[in-house]
């Protein structure tokens, strides 16, 4: 699974990057993660508010931290 | 799932059974602070430090109350408003109208200046006016929560409609002003080569006890990050209850000298703070006898304007825009202040 975190660096954006490395950590999910920086590149996914997160090229969440159980969640659907 | 009906009626419950807390809490802190000060600790009445005490005592919790309850029903309002669906509102809305929607919206819309470009990016993309998407930026920072709060808390709801009105008119006006300077070429030429996707459709959909849970995110996100400039804050204000000589701070802002309200917005403007944490140094000035105007004038520079959102905007807009933007805003903020100070 490929999963990227959009965000232009801010406080929340490293955060929820941090969170999604545990999350899949903890889990034993197989993932790649990526963290996209570039605005260009967040502009893409039509994203207006970061953090988010992209998931197999589709957004799944945008705009606020989820907690550790909501991120869980997302990544084992 | 096991349960679930119990689970939501649960879910209702709690915000009620608080809010009844609350309110038998807020109606009764003048006493319970009384009865703390004056039999509890049994300090001297009159005496200078037990009356900055029982200040300090009593407005600490009312504003943290304050707060919570406002922060936890803006939790839940903005929950119905996001930026994807503020931009649908404003699409082909013609200047005046879109620039008092933008403004009105920009209350509302959950916003961190950190998301300032891709949101500009988004509007600018889907052909949002260049003036409305600003009544919006500066709208947004501005009149902020947390400010209007305090304002309400320490001042009185007057001061805080205040601040939210003329806020708005800066922003209406000043996106306005703006938008018929016609400045769209002076936007970065890469923004107009953005080719944004479009995630439409696919709103998430938030169940009320989504919207509840939003409620309690907000409260612990800010008030977990303000509540300490908040105690610093009136810890200031009840130590400045005469304790703090008649500062230069009043002279130099004094009414009496009609470039005070200039200087304070030309002091404001670099500065950088959160809403909380300017809420100390106002209520300092205006006890010191810094005008109102003056003060709120001050206020708004500092949140509404500020280097660092200057320098994310600098990737997007070229020199001449930027300079144009901070000066449409101060002038807007300098008029403010003239204008209260003439009123009060």
């Amino acid at each position: 699974m490929e999963i990227k975190i959009l965000g232009p660096g801010c406080a929340k954006c490293k955060t929820l990057d941090k969170l999604t490395h545990e999350v899949v950590e903890k889990n034993g999910i197989k993932a790649n993660i990526t963290k996209v920086e570039d605005i260009m590149e967040i502009m893409k996914y039509g994203v207006m508010s970061t953090p988010a997160i992209v998931i197999d090229e589709k957004v799944v969440l945008k705009g606020r931290m989820p907690s550790a159980d909501e991120l869980k969640q997302l990544l084992t659907k | 799932m096991r349960n679930k009906p119990k689970m939501k009626s649960y879910k209702w419950l709690l915000p009620i059974i608080f809010l009844g807390i609350w309110i038998l809490i807020y109606y009764n802190l003048q006493s319970i602070t009384n009865w703390f000060i004056d039999d509890v600790l049994r300090l001297p009445q009159g005496n200078h430090l037990t009356e900055a005490l029982r200040f300090f005592i009593f407005e600490v919790p009312k504003v943290l109350l304050l707060l919570v309850l406002i922060i936890f029903v803006v939790g839940i309002i903005r929950s119905f408003f996001t930026p994807e669906r503020t931009r649908k509102a404003l699409e082909g809305r013609s200047l005046f109208t879109g620039n008092i929607m933008a403004s009105a919206l920009g209350i509302v819309t959950p916003f961190c200046s950190c998301s300032a470009i891709p949101l500009f990016l988004g509007f600018v993309e889907s052909g949002i006016p260049l003036g409305v998407t600003f009544s919006f930026l500066i709208a947004a920072p501005m009149i902020n929560e947390v400010a209007v709060i305090l304002l309400f808390g320490m001042f009185g709801w007057k001061v805080a409609a205040i601040y939210v009105g003329t806020g708005l008119v800066i922003a209406i006006t000043a996106g306005w002003v703006i938008g018929r300077l016609k400045l769209e070429k002076h936007v970065e030429s890469w923004v107009y080569e953005v080719k944004a996707g479009h995630a439409d459709g696919e709103e998430e959909k938030i169940q009320l006890s989504g919207r509840i849970e939003a409620g309690y995110t907000a409260v612990k996100e800010i008030v977990g990050k303000v509540w300490i400039y908040i105690i610093i804050g009136i810890a200031v204000g009840a130590a400045a209850h005469g304790y703090v000589p008649e500062s230069f701070m009043a002279n130099l802002m004094g009414k009496s000298t009609w470039y005070s309200v200039p200087l304070s917005v030309l002091i404001g403007v670099p500065l950088y703070s959160n809403a909380a944490g300017i809420i100390p140094i106002v209520s300092v000035l205006i006890e010191k006898g810094v005008p109102l105007g003056t003060a709120l004038a001050f206020m708004m520079a500092v949140i509404g304007l500020s280097l660092p959102e200057m320098i994310i905007l600098r990737k997007v807009l070229k020199m001449r825009l930027l300079l144009t933007f901070v000066g449409v805003v101060t002038v807007g903020i300098v008029i403010v202040g003239y204008i209260f100070n003439t009123i009060y």
